[in-house]
């Protein structure tokens, strides 16, 4: 019989093999990036830099009863009679609880992982690239910053170096006595660190982002934007020190909004697609000057554009491109719709035939959670820059 | 930790283990006690043994239980192994209270792993075997690569539940067969003691010859149970390594199978022994709280679910009485003298396990007393009571724990269609299997047959079998 104490401070085992799980999240969570684009608790987060994502594929699975075709026995506090309802399906926490062995718990249909945003971040924007960035660069807005470059004899106290200073008087004293070691300080031990000023260029990026509020954009519509426009944000400020972002509701008038009412705002009436694109180049022209910034705007539309506002809106969008880096537009269809029912009166395959230059402007059409990811892939993938 | 209080640890060890011996005769292996920081105790606590083989499955559960106790949420105090001597590793933050009960709750456990006829035949030097193992199965990460050890695994380990409870009477049957001839043979591998003499020299055989042997209309013995052991030794893909690998986790899950056919007595009859054992010490007040609140903590109703610690405890109690004080009924019609109390609980914990211990000592008073029922899915959405007999409730818990509450699946054909594609079984008893694991785990067992995969089973009270090629589902 013993009792023992050991050092277990080196023990790792445990950590190694969260480690591997954790590879193994990062895989699945790679796989599923369609749907983890547009997951609610990314979208919806909030500032949180950790959330909870459904990931498939992470379920240890083997040959087990279907726990909801399964007689359970449970105990209670003595009252319970048949007929009780002593929990709900789909209710965390409640319905059969923890069984005497593997086989027996309940199916959870997905493992749940707890991710850092910043990591999905970083693997969906392994694949993306900021379209015609360098052009742009040379307008951008000097800045000045300084940095400790280089170590002098002089100086001033504040910046001595005390590493060298003290390697200095070590030397010194084993010249002056032959042996190393440290003795009094004299002014020529001292090292001070010096500063240059650097001039860096500020790059500066505005994302006109412009949303159709019109009566046939419903909640699926908005949530698509939304997500978009969550990822497109984060992915330009990687790429930009100073990103901002000016918000245009439309539908037959357009008008600069805050984001809250640009997301959650529900409108009625037509669609009048020229009236936003008019209110951007104002903007732009008296805000942006696209000598010193790189200019986005993107619009989200279900397409349905008024017809005989159509010719004002390709002319609008023409003059549009030619301010900017890159003009995006979505087009979203209704929930689950596949591609061959989109109309052909919609404004993505006018844009398509009659924009002047197709280079800068990317089309996509939207109509599943899932097309969010090949969206953006879209919009900031690589293409040839003329 | 400190060394005083080690000292007072050491102290109560031995206070415990008299009264667990002397007063109550008690009989464990030794024991070392090991005070663990928490995520040591994790580690332990996730791998079920200590320094056993990697894979991200233990990292999952480890993680989990970690958070659980940074959280708050939950906490263990002890992990026991049973091997002899036996190993124990007690919480660096337990109160001196809490040790106290649960190196008692320990002895109780080790005691029951030495007496219990199911672990009899468990190997009780298995930390040194599962650190082999671990040591191996690194070696082949080295050697083949860890991703490729790791998909592996996840292979096997779909299907590790799917072996015989049974398989140590084959062991000793085949060792009798060919003891003696044993000398003459070259050893392959460490393994190789599992297969019988031609199986070992068809191994050998078949690495000169190719696939020569495979022609051969083979012979199983059929139907076989234990899927693991069948894979292992017929499939036509698998490398010598990876045969390996089944046989290590063929082993580890012999060991591990008794603890799942026990979980309620085990727990019980520690529980009971903790309980009396602190009863007979010589507590400060204080302490004395301390325990009735643990004690109280773990051994009580779960509302909604079983509690193991609280059943098995209850039962124990109850045959004690029950045979300390017989009903004048039971006098008469079996005999029994009354004042055998104590010996009618040793007996059991000698020769039952949970599904016979039920069976024979789940009482109608008990059910009633512990509110027992059957509970399942209404009309998709309400957990509802079904039955509150009692001996319906005790069936179903006895048919929920057989096999260890996983799906009977056999292997019936191995050469299936004259094609060496493998045909298994589902032997339905009322419960359908979850369509989506079984396709996905026949997946794992086709990349561990290599060829063609079929399942029986029944859903909606009609037989179909799902079949897996390795690219598409089909059922019918």
């Amino acid at each position: 019989m013993s009792v023992q104490r050991n050092d277990w401070s080196l023990q790792r085992k445990g950590q190694i093999d969260q480690d591997r799980h954790k590879d193994r999240v990062r895989e699945a969570i790679k796989k599923n990036l369609g749907s983890i684009v547009s997951n609610e608790s990314i979208i919806l987060s909030d500032g949180k830099r950790v959330v909870k994502v459904p990931i498939r594929s992470l379920d240890e699975y083997k040959f087990r009863f279907d726990y909801r075709k399964k007689k359970h026995v449970g105990s209670g506090d003595g009252n319970t009679k048949v007929g009780d309802v002593i929990g709900r399906e789909g209710q965390p926490g409640q319905g059969p609880g923890q069984g005497q062995g593997a086989g027996d718990q309940p199916g959870q249909e997905y493992y749940e992982a707890e991710v850092d945003i910043d990591e999905i971040a970083k693997l969906i924007f392994e694949d993306l690239h900021l379209p015609y960035l360098e052009e742009k660069a040379k307008h951008a807005v000097p800045s000045k910053t300084t940095k400790f470059t280089e170590i002098r004899r002089s100086g001033v106290l504040a910046n001595l170096d005390k590493r060298r200073s003290l390697v200095e008087n070590i030397k010194r004293q084993a010249r002056e006595t032959g042996e190393a070691h440290i003795g009094p300080f004299k002014k020529e031990d001292l090292r001070y660190k010096t500063w240059e000023e650097q001039t860096t260029y500020e790059s500066n990026a505005v994302v006109i982002a412009m949303m159709d509020v019109s009566g046939s954009m419903g909640e699926f519509k908005k949530y698509i934007a939304r997500s978009f426009y969550f990822w497109m944000v984060r992915f330009l400020k990687t790429k930009y020190d100073n990103v901002q972002i000016v918000f245009i509701s439309h539908h037959t008038e357009a008008k600069e909004v805050t984001e809250e009412q640009f997301f959650t705002q529900g409108e009625s009436g037509g669609t009048v697609v020229s009236s936003a694109y008019r209110l951007a180049l104002e903007i732009i022209g008296s805000r942006f000057p696209s000598r010193d910034w790189n200019i986005y705007p993107f619009h989200f539309s279900d397409g349905d554009n008024y017809y005989s506002d159509n010719d004002e809106a390709v002319k609008l969008a023409d003059d549009l491109i030619s301010t900017c880096n890159l003009f995006g537009y979505g087009e979203i269809g209704e929930e689950g719709a596949s591609s061959y029912r989109r109309s052909s009166g919609a404004l993505l395959s006018i844009f398509k035939d009659r924009l002047r230059s197709q280079n800068r402007f990317v089309g996509v059409r939207i109509d599943d959670k899932e097309d969010v990811y090949p969206a953006l892939k879209e919009f900031f993938g690589k293409r040839d820059e003329v | 930790m400190v060394d005083r209080e080690v000292q007072e640890l050491e102290k109560a060890v031995e206070e415990i283990w008299e009264i667990a011996t002397a007063r109550f005769g008690l009989d464990p292996f030794p024991v070392r006690f090991e005070i663990v920081p928490a995520t040591v105790m994790y580690e332990v606590g996730s791998y079920a043994l200590p320094g056993r083989y990697s894979h991200w499955t233990f990292g999952k559960a480890y993680h989990r239980m970690k958070m659980m106790y940074d959280f708050g949420l939950s906490k263990i105090y002890e992990v026991v192994i049973n091997s002899n001597p036996s190993y124990a590793f007690l919480l660096e933050t337990n109160s001196p209270t809490q040790n106290k009960m649960v190196i008692a709750h320990v002895l109780g456990h080790i005691d029951f792993f030495k007496n219990n006829v199911y672990f009899s035949k468990t190997n009780r030097r298995m930390v040194d075997e599962a650190a082999l193992h671990a040591r191996r199965m690194g070696d082949y990460e080295f050697k083949y690569g860890r991703k490729v050890v790791e998909e592996f695994l996840d292979a096997v380990l779909s299907i590790e539940e799917h072996v015989d409870p049974n398989f140590f009477i084959r062991k000793r049957n085949q060792a009798a067969e060919h003891d003696g001839e044993r000398k003459a043979d070259r050893r392959e591998g460490p393994y190789d003691d599992l297969l019988s003499k031609e199986e070992r020299t068809e191994n050998a055989s078949s690495k000169e010859t190719g696939d020569d042997q495979r022609k051969r209309k083979p012979n199983f013995e059929l139907p076989e149970k234990d899927l693991v052991y069948f894979l292992m030794k017929n499939s036509p893909i698998l490398e010598p390594w990876q045969r390996d690998v089944m046989a290590m986790l063929h082993e580890e899950m012999e060991y591990f199978i008794p603890q799942m056919q026990t979980k309620i007595m085990n727990e019980g009859w520690a529980s009971i022994w903790h309980s009396r054992i602190m009863r007979e010490m010589d507590l400060p007040t204080n302490e004395h709280l301390e325990f009735a609140e643990l004690h109280a903590g773990v051994v009580s109703p779960h509302k909604g679910q079983l509690n193991p610690y609280y059943l098995g405890y209850k039962i124990f109690e109850d045959i004690e009485k029950r045979w300390n004080n017989p009903s004048s009924e039971e006098r008469e019609k079996f005999g029994r003298a009354g004042g055998e109390g104590r010996d009618k609980m040793f007996e059991v914990r000698e020769l039952d396990n949970d599904i016979s211990f039920l069976r024979n000592y789940l009482t109608e008073d008990l059910c009633d007393e512990l509110d027992l029922y059957v509970y399942q899915l209404v009309d998709e959405e309400d957990w509802t009571v079904s039955e509150k007999n009692w001996e319906k409730v005790r069936d179903q818990l006895t048919v929920n724990m057989t096999n260890f509450g996983f799906p009977y699946i056999e292997v019936v054909d191995g050469d299936y269609d004259g094609n060496s594609e493998l045909y298994m079984v589902h032997r339905f008893e009322g419960v359908e299997l979850d369509m989506k694991y079984a396709r996905k785990t026949l997946e794992y067992v086709h990349k561990l047959w290599g060829r063609d995969v079929h399942l029986e089973t029944r859903v909606d009270e009609e037989s179909l079998v799902m079949h897996y090629d390795g690219h598409e589902h089909d059922e019918e």
